[in-house]
């Protein structure tokens, strides 16, 4: 219940602010009948309502995970994040092997097989792309490329 | 005969050794994706179609590879609802309820070379209705206009949210979020900048696949993380895979009617192969009563739902190709792909590039016996790739996905913005908010716009010529009964949880 409450709260406002920044569209002086306001005007407004009913009516609440988990899952996230900002700087491979490890560490806590797995999905992935599909991919970071 | 004639330019392009080698090569790939659990057709299309994209395929090539992993992927699916119980996609979750106890019972090689056959059953006879039904759609297709299209995305969209999807206001939010993410960017029409928020990243719009492989990808990572890779159960062994001539003629009739209405789910907008699936197994359950102990592993069980699902593999093709509106998750991935290579469907499509179609449908006939083959002499080396764990598969799978992503633009915000869709698309299947509204709502938002703002330059701005045709006013109609009507009936059909498609 209260999760739904939550989310429609959040969708509504959301679709507000989507709608009222709709408003401030520029239009040019070749504008058409509907221009480029209404289309989303009418979604923010659609979607504000049908957040408005959600909260109204909510469904039964889903089963959110433990604490714990939701920890794995953030730490997940940041690498990911880490991953997006050092796949280019760093090369494939040891972003890749690092993130694969770590991911694999989460889904299930053994050390030694995630290494294992971190280390085989980046050298394997990195052939099969390099060789296998010809992408442009750089292995390693500049430094070593001279 | 114009078809024949068609079909013949079609094996002209699916016959070259190219052509053939990437259909085998699609099929093989598709089937490992399907098989495993955690990677269905759509998202192991959408992590695929980056790759695709940057190994510089040309237009057909790329479309008979992916159609084949299509294809392979639902051929796929059968063999892990069988063996450990897990539907590989959503449509093979029918499949579970008989192909697993079959397998408990010592038959899991019956289970599979039937549902095997009733997979070529459904699929070959889609194929062919694809190929009858197609041509004729096209033809009707041309008298739509601009207020005929927009009533026509409504249609996919109310179908979509109505059909698939427990709650409307849910799924109208999943569309609404999902077009509101198309409208960012230049707007065509003026050359202005939309919604951008000043950010330069986003004055070309985001791309589809980004939200693609996000929702569909990076989100199945996140669950995996959060169950701990516990859904991995123990299964079945295999043994000795022989032909059960005898349970595949009994079968004959359940794959036939199955196919018929998979098929017709599959055509309709928005319903998809899930629907196929269980309607499929639901009207064999009540053809074959009380005595068809249907749920306690009976052949008629594990071919009803199978066939059911691989005709509307096909039967969604016939929308997409003609109308440019995919008929479920898995085709509007492809739609993005035909999106990406700068074709667009729609009935220009069979008149102007009949090598593209005709390829198509001619490499899926071949794709067919292909799958036929590998599915059922040669299954034992799929049933391999199942004891791939999860805590390889899934980071795999995520690097492929950043690969792919990085490939098309070689931008760090495109990676970012795959991640945020990633966590967005958990918090939301969490939500019992479907996700396939939001792709759709990306891929045709721009579209749908447009045929409404050019339907109102067409009667300078009088709201009426929305509704102003029979066609119109039709599609108007099915898609408010489309979205309203599963209201009522979920009540009297009640529907396995875990349909998402």
């Amino acid at each position: 219940m209260a999760s739904d409450r939550i989310f429609g709260a959040v969708v509504t406002l959301v679709a507000l602010a989507y709608a009222a920044s709709a408003i401030q569209i520029q239009t040019s002086f070749l504008a058409d009948p509907v221009g480029p306001r209404t289309f989303p005007m009418l979604i923010g407004g659609i979607a504000a309502l049908c957040g408005l009913l959600v909260a109204l009516k909510p469904d039964e609440d889903p089963e959110w995970p433990a604490v714990a988990t939701l920890g794995a899952l953030l730490v997940s996230v940041i690498v990911l994040v880490a991953y997006a900002y050092t796949l280019k700087p760093l090369g494939f491979v040891i972003p890749t092997a690092i993130t694969a490890a770590i991911l694999s560490y989460q889904i299930k806590p053994q050390p030694k097989a995630a290494v294992l797995a971190g280390v085989g999905l980046s050298l394997g992935l990195f052939f099969i792309f390099k060789f296998a599909l010809g992408l442009g991919l750089v292995a390693l970071p500049a430094v070593f490329h001279g | 005969m114009d078809l024949l004639n068609n079909l013949a330019i079609g094996f002209g392009i699916a016959l070259s050794p190219y052509t053939l080698m990437l259909a085998v090569f699609g099929c093989f790939i598709g089937t490992i994706i399907g098989a495993l659990p955690g990677l269905g057709p759509s998202n192991g299309v959408a992590i695929l179609i980056p790759l695709t994209f940057s190994m510089g395929l040309d237009a057909t090539s790329a479309l008979v590879l992916m159609t084949a992993v299509y294809y392979g992927a639902m051929y796929g699916g059968r063999i892990s609802s069988i063996l450990l119980n897990i539907p590989g996609d959503e449509p093979a979750l029918m499949t579970t309820l008989d192909g697993y106890p079959m397998a408990k019972a010592g038959r899991a090689g019956d289970a599979l070379v039937i549902s095997g056959v009733a997979s070529f059953t459904g699929a070959f006879l889609s194929t062919v209705g694809l190929m009858l039904l197609a041509p004729l759609l096209a033809r009707v297709a041309f008298k739509f206009g601009p207020a005929e299209y927009f009533a026509l995305y409504l249609l996919a969209f109310a179908t979509l949210g109505g059909i698939a999807s427990n709650n409307q206001a849910k799924a109208a939010i999943a569309s609404c979020i999902g077009l509101g993410i198309a409208m960012i960017g230049v707007d065509n029409n003026s050359g202005l900048p939309r919604l951008t928020f000043g950010n330069m990243h986003l004055f070309d719009g985001i791309d589809f696949l980004v939200a693609i492989v996000g929702l569909f990808a990076i989100a199945e990572v996140f669950f995996f993380i959060e169950s701990h890779g516990k859904n991995t159960s123990i299964g079945v062994k295999l043994d000795k895979v022989r032909v059960p001539w005898a349970d595949i003629w009994d079968t004959r009739w359940t794959q036939l009617r199955a196919s018929v209405i998979g098929f017709i789910a599959g055509v309709l907008p928005g319903a998809g192969a899930s629907l196929g699936s269980f309607l499929a197994y639901m009207s064999e359950k009540s053809v074959a009563g009380e005595e068809g102990k249907f749920g306690t592993g009976v052949a008629k069980g594990v071919a009803a739902p199978e066939a059911g699902n691989n005709a509307a593999a096909g039967g969604a093709l016939v929308p997409m190709l003609t109308l440019g509106v995919p008929g479920s998750g898995t085709t509007a991935v492809l739609l993005a792909l035909l999106m990406t290579l700068n074709i667009t469907p729609g009935p220009t499509l069979f008149t102007e590039r009949p090598e593209v179609v005709w390829g198509l449908i001619a490499s899926l006939l071949i794709a067919n016996f292909v799958l036929l083959l590998m599915n059922v002499p040669m299954v034992r080396i799929f049933v391999k790739i199942l004891s791939v764990p999860p805590w390889v598969l899934l980071p795999g799978v995520t690097m492929v996905s950043f690969v792919g992503i990085y490939s098309l633009s070689g931008s760090y915000f495109d990676l970012l913005l795959m991640v945020a869709f990633g966590v967005l698309g958990w918090v939301l299947r969490k939500l019992d908010v479907p996700t396939v509204p939001i792709i759709l709502g990306i891929l045709l938002g721009g579209h749908m716009e447009d045929s409404l703002r050019r339907a109102m330059v067409l009667s300078d701005g009088d709201w009426t010529y929305l509704f102003s045709s029979g066609i119109a006013i039709t599609l108007w109609a099915v898609a408010v009964a489309g979205f309203v009507a599963p209201m009522f009936l979920r009540n009297i059909m009640k529907k396995p949880q875990r349909i998402t498609d």
